[in-house]
């Protein structure tokens, strides 16, 4: 037992080094790929150079999926807080039968798979009449958007205390007065969160741009065409690069301000001294 | 135990809240069954019950935040249908405190100011005033997430004091202080009151708080309201056993009216023999039965040979010691129940043993009686 005991915790830790190395190893490569000279991507590294990165704003098609990609990342994410925001209230706080099941279903789309229900919604467009183009991909993305939009908001809108409404009515304050200075200014870290979630997963998100997008190409999309041609592939890789860092950095961003909106919403009440 | 500040009264005769016949009916179920109810200009008033009484849904239909089903409304003397909370002349001191956790207390108090458009020196000046009420000077700039329970409490009634509402609503708000807290609260509540002399309504369901603060209470069970009364009276002739169960502890005894006239009643009881009562104001006969309450601290030990005009002996049959005093029951001859019996611990209560025969004193004036 205490050989057992002793030999454990060594054991754990380098597990735990193994697992982490998994998870992240492929992402590594990446970016020391994309800094070698070498259109290959083979160890040991040829030499050092920012020559792909300096590449990317020469490329016009790039340049075009870059604002396709921006276009469909904003109009999804406001669209989907939007959405996020009517459904996130009404679920926090209001009590009525149906409740669970409506939270239920539009959590739903978070594990469907992606192919069927990009497949699904090109079924739909087409029968809607509609052609494919940027519009479709942005209902997609809505689409898929939803379940995180609405994850952070409720965790935002929970135990937001109904009494801070009413004592604002109370010191006089008209309705629309109590949304302004009181609702608004609390779950607004909440909201933006919820942006800045929605917006990453439209800019990374591959397979329904695939099928719903017509000439017009997202960011994955003009990856995935670049991969046919190996001498591309060093630029791909920086352009991946920046994705991977511009993702890190609004997921670390929307991850600290949903935290503000919880605790500010849940700490009401508490500190007793 | 708790002490009651002594001060001028502040309140007039002139109603400041006229409650009548005030029903709120949720479905089938009466959350306030016809109540009816004035409340003076600068009292200290608490609607005192168990939850599930009415008296917060009461209070919240004082504030606005809930409709009459039928019935009315009116402060100072003004119909308060149809007008919302914030263009009433109330404010509320909420339950939770709701202080708005993005804000400072400086902000939080100077919240109801700003829709007032003072000039700034202005409302910094009562901003001020409201913090040096509640003993709050120097605090302003504290974060609404960094203060104490007591502190956000005071920061909650600075905030509605600061608009100088004609009345002050409380909602149970010092349900979620410690005890000791709690009871310097009370104290510092009621010293509040007195000092800006606006009408407090109080709703509690801790007794000891409701009696420590009011000029008078209301006590509700049910959706109803069963007496209005001063502390005093409340306790020593509550109206029925309910108001005396929910004030403290009470002996009752059985009785049979002997006869019944304009302002008392006798009584005949197996183990108080025949006595004489004073009638409360709201009895209603129920055949010939009728109770009689004694309090336990007003029956007291009568040791070695003393004697007393008006005694009962019994036995003891169990002692509990409570440090300042000593709970005994005292078994009765004749009497049904047993009596409950608090004395303090300075002459030896603590040591009388089980089993051991002991004589009680009685002050007749005492004997509630009540209607069964």
């Amino acid at each position: 037992m205490t050989a057992i005991r002793r030999f454990l915790p060594g054991w754990l830790s380098s597990y735990a080094v193994l697992y982490l190395l998994f998870l992240y190893l492929p992402v590594i490569f990446l970016p020391i790929f994309s800094i070698n000279t070498a259109a290959t991507p083979k160890f040991p590294l040829s030499g050092v150079t920012l020559h792909w990165y300096e590449d990317l704003p020469r490329t016009p098609a790039l340049i075009d999926a870059t604002w396709n990609s921006l276009i469909v990342g904003v109009s999804a994410s406001i669209l989907s807080t939007v959405l996020g925001i009517l459904a996130a209230r009404s679920i926090t706080r209001y009590r009525y039968p149906g409740r669970r099941a409506i939270n239920g279903l539009i959590m739903a789309p978070l594990v469907l798979p992606e192919v069927i229900v990009a497949i699904s919604m090109l079924l739909v467009m087409l029968q809607l009449g509609l052609s494919l183009s940027l519009f479709t991909v942005v209902l997609g993305h809505v689409l898929v958007c939803i379940p995180y939009s609405m994850t952070v908001l409720t965790s935002g809108f929970e135990g937001f205390d109904r009494s801070l409404e009413e004592a604002s009515a109370d010191l006089g304050e008209s309705a629309f007065g109590t949304f302004r200075r009181v609702t608004l200014p609390m779950v607004a870290p909440a909201i933006i969160s919820s942006l800045l979630v929605c917006f990453t997963i439209s800019l990374d998100e591959f397979i329904i741009a695939f099928f719903l997008t017509g000439t017009e190409a997202t960011l994955p999309i003009y990856i995935w065409g670049q991969l046919r041609f190996a001498a591309k592939l060093p630029g791909v890789l920086a352009l991946g690069t920046l994705l991977l860092f511009a993702s890190f950095l609004l997921m670390t961003t929307a991850e600290i301000l949903r935290r503000r909106a919880a605790r500010r919403t849940q700490n009401e009440g508490g500190l007793y001294a | 135990m708790l002490e009651r500040v002594q001060s001028e009264r502040t309140q007039t005769d002139r109603t400041m809240i006229e409650i009548r016949d005030v029903t709120r009916s949720y479905g089938s179920f009466k959350a306030l069954d016809n109540a009816s109810l004035a409340i003076r200009e600068g009292e200290f008033f608490s609607l005192l019950g168990p939850s599930g009484c009415g008296k917060t849904t009461l209070l919240r239909m004082i504030a606005g935040f809930d409709k009459p089903t039928s019935g009315s409304i009116a402060v100072d003397g003004q119909p308060m249908d149809g007008i919302p909370a914030n263009r009433r002349p109330t404010n509320m001191v909420f339950q939770s405190y709701a202080i708005f956790p993005h804000l400072n207390v400086e902000q939080n108090v100077a919240y109801g100011l700003k829709r007032l458009k003072l000039d700034a020196g202005a409302e910094k000046h009562r901003v001020g005033e409201a913090l040096a009420q509640v003993s709050l000077t120097g605090l302003g700039k504290r974060r609404a997430t960094e203060l104490s329970g007591g502190q956000r409490q005071r920061v909650a009634l600075a905030r509605a004091l600061v608009m100088r509402p004609k009345v002050l609503l409380l909602d149970e708000p010092l349900s979620a202080l410690d005890k000791k807290l709690r009871e310097q609260m009370q104290v510092e509540l009621r010293r509040l009151q007195q000092a800006v002399g606006i009408t407090f309504v109080l709703v509690t369901h801790d007794q000891y708080e409701a009696l420590a603060m009011s000029d008078r209470i209301a006590v509700m069970f049910g959706g109803k309201i069963a007496q209005v009364a001063s502390p005093k009276e409340i306790y020593q002739r509550p109206v029925n056993r309910q108001v005396a169960d929910f004030l403290g502890g009470m002996n009752f005894v059985k009785a049979e009216i002997v006869e019944e006239n304009g302002a008392s009643l006798v009584l005949d009881t197996l183990g108080f023999g025949r006595v004489r009562a004073d009638k409360p104001r709201a009895f209603v006969r129920n055949g010939g039965a009728a109770t009689l309450g004694i309090r336990p601290e007003r029956l007291r030990v009568l040791w070695d040979n003393a004697t007393a005009k008006f005694e009962v002996s019994g036995k003891v049959v169990e002692r509990h010691y409570f440090g300042e005093i000593t709970h005994l029951i005292v078994e009765i001859p004749g009497l049904e129940k047993p009596l409950s019996v608090t004395e303090t611990n300075d002459f030896g209560a603590d040591d009388i043993p089980v089993g051991a025969p002991i004589r009680l004193a009685y002050d007749p004036e005492a004997l509630v009686a009540m209607a069964d």
